[in-house]
């Protein structure tokens, strides 16, 4: 069938330059209708670029783009929309400072005699929100909203705005099972409709139960374009890295771990996390499992200091320590790898390798600058270590690829060779080649007798990597599985438990 | 309950009330139509440049030509009316046209050579002070019957105040805002601007034409305010408005709009300007106290008005999610 239709997008020869690296070099892309093509690749692969040169977003260095056999040439993303190519970009999500309505209806607001007309705008709001879920009031402003939820809000925003294409770059990163099933049930919606579905994810089991069609990029190429359900698994992940990925299934945690480092009791924030006891250990892996809300991040948060607890003691090394804010967390030797780059991370401007170095700095004071010469060192290292891929250290951090950024930030706190590593989701965005090797990185940390705590969505993950995961439920520690009982359906079992005991 | 984004205005308000209530507590002579009509006149080429100011900085920008801009329409008018005998309506017309023109090559070089606004604007504020003595040095009176006509428009109030049409233009002038800010798809995309102009442009907004229009707004309500301070004045000065930039801005802050951009309200400013009209007044009242007092105060409420933004910002950070790592950060 698919063989007989008209794509309704074709792009060819599609190529764009950076100062110093070929981010796509003649991109070919076949977009049918009714169809989840899928694009793949490692981070850096030029997905993203691909994205941005179809909508104008980029002005592209060459090819063509044909929609509906008719050639275009979107100047600007509001092109694209115009046309009917609807976008959730990876790095951008909404506008916090605009209702959750004028985020939706942005540049095509309902008017009356020439004025918005707001009233309608928040009733249709409510009525699109509806049909995800969401029965929140459209006239609030969107930051007074979860991630999860403002991430709805945008793909719910490009549906509305894709008549013929619809593009989703990781729109699934920051949500969990159940908005991720809704975000599925609405796309098969839509390609029942006749529309084309564009879909980037680092997920590959995401990839396998929506898709429909892959398209491979490696290096700003297309390595290869496949069917899947001609395709297993491991080819898809083979074309992605040019190379076969060894299996990273292992039995974590042989060896003993170390002394207590840190402990708390009553430990908590009103409002954030209930108050829990916990001990962590040299040499531990410690995993936080649990919903999008169920207290993960807040956790994470509340031990570095960055929203401090404000009940119970923490002691380090058996001596109370007071973690109110994250440089005093930083002096005592923790380093947090928060979940929302985007605000919670990278300086945008600065360079990659003064990203990199900020964390040491800060911690050494900024009276003892680090010199360049060490600081590129220190840089180079880490650049090799975690293959993150840029054009040289001096380029400024927001041009790297979403997944390579994440891994700079990664980066920057362990060069301060912390001794407790808070990693909350370690992996978000970042590609299965890099998500293997991430995970034997912690392993290697641990070995070294580092203390890490990682809170992640993944319960896979969860399972290579942690030695004891502990259970949240609704801001409350509920349940702590250790050693064999740690398996993906304990975790789901122990997260669902309150439902199944009533 | 999150903080609305109406909190700032509501301050604005109560700070507006708060302030007339300690005036006329100490002077009740002040609560009049005498006053009211007065405070309206003296302020509305302040007000309406700020309506300008409003746009811009809501959209993340900076306008600081437009004191000079004030200056420089008031002398072209007077100079055009005397010198080259111009009926005020055709004078007013190009003088509309040069410095809505004149804002909007600012907004194109802000955008297309993407330097900051506050660099252009200063460049601006220079380059119209400097026409303006071109044209001249001296003060320039105008003496136009059509000038003496609409100066001598005005509604007597029961107490023998007079509101004049320059006070009406000025309501005019905030009423049409207030359409065009919050009604209209230009005014959202300077919202949407002052949130993250990456943002906006991703979804869809068209940078260059809003930016171009803002500085174009501005510099036009520039022009407007020159032609106001022209009939308020009667006369065309170059050395007139030094400064007034700055009233603008602050009358935008205190009235609760985020420096920052991306937040705020017409409404906001139009209090913004009669809080500080109010203080003026007062000083008048009081007859001791020297007119620095004004700029003492408005000092004072200025920080007062960026710390509260600065607390509400914390506030809803603070709750949705926990901000992070302010060592990296910093
Ligand atoms: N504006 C820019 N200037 C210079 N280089 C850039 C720019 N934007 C992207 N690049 C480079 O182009 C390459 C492709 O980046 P792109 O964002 O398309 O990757 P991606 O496939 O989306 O990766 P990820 O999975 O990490 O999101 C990267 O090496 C990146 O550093
Ligand atoms: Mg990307």
């Amino acid at each position: 069938m698919e063989q007989m239709a008209e794509p309704v997008l074709q792009a060819t020869g599609v190529s764009k330059y950076f100062p110093g690296a070929i981010a796509l070099d003649e991109v070919d892309l076949r977009l049918y209708p009714g169809e989840v093509h899928a694009l793949l690749g490692e981070n850096g692969a030029g997905k993203s670029t691909l994205i941005k040169c179809l909508t104008g977003a980029y002005a592209r260095d060459g090819g063509a783009i044909l929609l509906e056999g008719v050639e275009i040439d979107p100047r600007d993303p509001l092109d694209s929309q115009r046309l009917g190519i609807g976008t959730v970009y990876q790095e951008v999500n909404l506008l916090p400072n605009l209702t959750v309505a004028e985020n939706l209806f942005l540049g095509r607001q309902p008017t009356r005699f020439g004025f918005v007309d707001h009233r309608r705008m928040k009733r249709d709001s409510a009525r699109i929100l509806a049909e995800y879920g969401l029965e929140i009031d459209p006239g609030r402003l969107l930051s007074s909203f979860s991630i999860a939820v403002q991430q709805i809000v945008a793909i719910a925003r490009a549906v509305e705005m894709s008549g013929k294409v619809l593009i989703l770059d990781e729109p699934t990163a920051s949500l969990d099972r159940e908005e991720v099933e809704l975000m599925f049930s609405v796309v098969r919606r839509l390609t029942a409709r006749g529309l084309a579905v564009v879909f980037i994810t680092h997920f590959l089991d995401q990839v396998f139960a929506l898709c429909d069609r892959a398209t491979i990029l490696r290096n700003g190429r297309v390595v290869g374009s496949r069917l899947l359900r001609e395709a297993g698994q491991t080819e898809i992940v083979t074309l992605m890295l040019g190379r076969q990925l060894e299996a990273a299934t292992r039995t974590p945690h042989e060896a003993e771990p170390g002394e207590v480092l840190l402990s708390f009791a009553g430990f908590g924030r009103r409002g954030a996390i209930e108050p829990f006891d916990m001990t962590i250990r040299s040499g531990e892996v410690v995993g936080l499992a649990g919903l999008l809300g169920s207290g993960r991040s807040e956790t994470c948060a509340a031990i570095f200091g960055a929203a401090p607890a404000d009940r119970g003691e923490a002691r380090l090394r058996g001596l109370p320590v007071r973690l109110g804010d994250p440089r005093e967390a930083v002096g005592h030797g923790l380093a947090f790898c928060p979940e929302d780059r985007k605000i919670d991370g990278i300086v945008g401007d600065l360079s990659v390798r003064e990203n990199i170095v900020l964390a040491l700095q800060a911690r050494q004071g900024w009276a003892k600058p680090i010199s360049r010469a060490r600081a590129q060192e220190i840089a180079e290292g880490y650049v090799k270590a975690l293959d993150i891929r840029l054009a040289h250290l001096d380029m400024p951090i927001r041009l790297l690829s979403g997944g390579n950024q994440q891994k700079a930030l990664l980066a920057r706190w362990l060069a301060t060779e912390p001794a407790l590593l808070i990693l909350d989701e370690p992996t978000r965005g970042i590609d299965v080649g890099a998500h293997a090797e991430i995970l034997n990185l912690i392993e290697r940390l641990r070995a070294r007798g580092m203390a890490l705590l990682v809170a992640s969505s993944e319960m896979e993950e969860l399972v290579a990597c942690a030695g004891r995961v502990i259970v949240l439920r609704d801001r409350r520690q509920v349940e702590e599985l250790t050693g064999a009982d740690i398996s993906p359906d304990a975790i789901v079992r122990a997260i669902a438990g309150e439902e199944e005991a009533a | 309950m999150r903080h609305s984004p109406r909190l700032p205005l509501y301050v604005t308000l109560a700070t507006f009330l708060l302030a007339l209530i300690a005036c006329v507590a100490q002077f009740p002579a002040m609560l009049s139509w005498r006053v009211a009509a007065n405070l309206l006149t003296d302020n509305a080429f302040l007000g309406i440049v700020a309506v300008g100011m409003t746009f811009v900085i809501l959209s993340g920008g900076i306008d600081l030509s437009v004191g000079s801009v004030i200056a420089f329409t008031s002398v072209f008018l007077a100079v055009l009316i005397r010198d080259a005998g111009i009926h005020p309506l055709a004078a007013f017309a190009l003088a509309l046209g040069v410095s809505t023109l004149f804002g909007a090559a600012m907004g194109a070089i802000i955008h297309h050579l993407e330097m900051p606004p506050f660099i252009v604007t200063l460049a601006g504020m220079f380059l119209m002070r400097g026409m303006a003595y071109v044209l001249s040095t001296d003060s320039v009176p105008v003496t136009h019957e059509f000038y003496g006509w609409l100066q001598s428009l005005y509604w007597r109030a029961p107490d023998g105040g007079r509101f004049r049409l320059i006070g009406f233009l000025m309501i005019l002038t905030f009423l049409l805002a207030m359409l065009a800010l919050h009604r209209t798809r230009f005014g959202q995309n300077v919202y949407a601007l002052g949130g993250s102009a990456q943002t906006a442009q991703l979804m869809g907004v068209p940078l260059a034409r809003t930016t171009i229009g803002i500085y174009a707004v501005s510099g036009g309500l520039a022009g407007f305010a020159g032609i106001v301070y022209s009939l308020y004045t009667s006369a065309g000065y170059s050395l007139a408005t030094v400064g007034v930039e700055l009233d603008a801005i602050a009358a935008v802050v205190i009235g609760g709009t985020l420096l920052s951009g991306g937040a705020g309200f017409v409404l906001g400013t139009f209090f913004g300007v009669l809080i500080m009209g109010l203080i003026q007044t007062y000083i008048v009242f009081d007859g001791q106290l020297s007119s620095w007092w004004t700029k003492i105060v408005i000092g004072g409420l200025l920080f007062a008005f960026i710390l509260l933004q600065k607390v509400l910002g914390w506030a809803t950070t603070a709750r949705i999610r926990p901000a992070t790592a302010s060592a990296a950060r910093s």
